[in-house]
């Protein structure tokens, strides 16, 4: 991030002067860091709405009841995890589904440490290892409350309106990711 | 939709009821929480916003996206710079979004494309990476192609359901 930051800077300054764009460029700049200050000030309302509300569901066992309808799909995702790394894969998937990253990585990264236990190669990635990341990497959100609310402080008519399409094209994005894998695993078992 | 949104309130409010759950107190703490997510979100967010704009006064985006546009005949090119910088940067692509958002406006085809793109992919590099930090695996690179093609998958599939579909 560091590299890109920088070259976005650098290469602008550069391609402004080759434009005759300068003074554009340079205003421009503050531009962009009072909209940062806009963006965040009609944001946070929104956002602090959702961390509020999910707290509470989280609060009246809402991540318990998520995580035993998510028993089943593990046991089929994860055929030969051991149960503590299932209890929390379980517990990482219901805060991802719940919209909660900060409780989710930490949670995903226990049962990658449980996983690693597991892993008969420590050298390599187990296929339970994986599919932990692929699942991770395409998580599913109920309620994508940073959207909404970026959506709302961008002025937008109907920030809900993006929710239908995003579970779906994320649903889609797990099931290839899953199916992937799944395929791959066994065709390795396979030869 | 409209019903969603208040269907969930409601079903959450009552639930906690039934449980005789402080709610509001419990709220409170939520927007605390929520609040530090915001302060925290503001640096990057700046620091990102900063460096768009300068590269799409410059000039620099457009020929970003027109180097881009033959590449991507079904991905819109305004979209790329999103589809870009998501798996490496979470607070960047926010950044990104918010420029998107305020430039095409946010219920425009593209603003509604990167919002689904930014909703349904996640910051994968970041995540492999801290993922397998504290294992013994010294070779990740295999899991990375499970979670490279989710990410593909649902840039496809948020340009079909919004441009083709019209949801």
């Amino acid at each position: 991030m560091n590299y890109i930051w920088c070259a976005m800077i650098i290469i602008s300054v550069i391609v402004s002067v080759i434009n005759g764009t300068v003074d554009e460029t340079v205003n421009s700049a503050f531009e962009g860091a009072q909209s940062a200050v806009f963006t965040v000030f009609s944001f946070a309302g929104v956002m602090c709405f959702w961390t509020g509300i999910m707290k509470i569901a989280e609060r009246s066992g809402l991540s318990q009841k998520i995580e035993r309808l998510l028993r089943p799909i593990i046991s089929f995702l994860f055929p030969n995890a051991g149960a503590e790394a299932k209890k929390y894969i379980a517990m990482n998937m219901s805060a991802n589904l719940l919209g909660m990253g900060n409780a989710a990585t930490p949670m995903g990264i226990k049962a990658m440490t449980a996983l690693d236990k597991e892993n008969s190669n420590p050298l390599y990635a187990s296929d339970n290892m994986c599919m932990l990341v692929a699942l991770n990497t395409t998580s599913i959100q109920l309620i994508p409350a940073t959207i909404i609310a970026l959506r709302a402080a961008a002025g937008s008519e109907d920030p809900f309106s993006i929710i239908l399409p995003i579970w779906i094209s994320s649903l889609t994005a797990v099931l290839a990711a899953v199916f992937l894998a799944k395929l791959y695993f066994w065709r390795r078992k396979k030869l | 939709m409209i019903y969603v949104i208040p269907a969930v309130i409601v079903l959450v409010l009552t639930v906690s009821l039934t449980k005789r759950l402080p709610s509001y107190e419990i709220f409170i703490d939520g927007v605390e929480e929520g609040m530090k997510i915001v302060i925290g979100i503001f640096p990057p967010l700046l620091a990102v916003l900063t460096a768009a704009y300068m590269l799409r006064a410059s000039g620099t985006l457009d020929l970003i996206i027109s180097f881009l546009s033959p590449l991507t005949k079904l991905i819109p090119a305004e979209v790329m710079p999103l589809a870009l910088i998501r798996p490496i940067s979470g607070s960047g692509a926010i950044g990104i979004l918010t420029e998107i958002l305020n430039t095409h406006g946010a219920d425009s085809e593209i603003g509604r494309i990167a919002s689904v793109i930014m909703g349904s992919t996640e910051t994968t590099f970041y995540c492999l990476c801290v993922y397998f930090a504290k294992t013994r695996v010294k070779h990740n690179l295999r899991a990375m192609p499970f979670a490279a093609a989710g990410d593909i998958v649902s840039i496809i599939t948020a340009v079909i359901l919004i441009k083709l579909v019209k949801i």
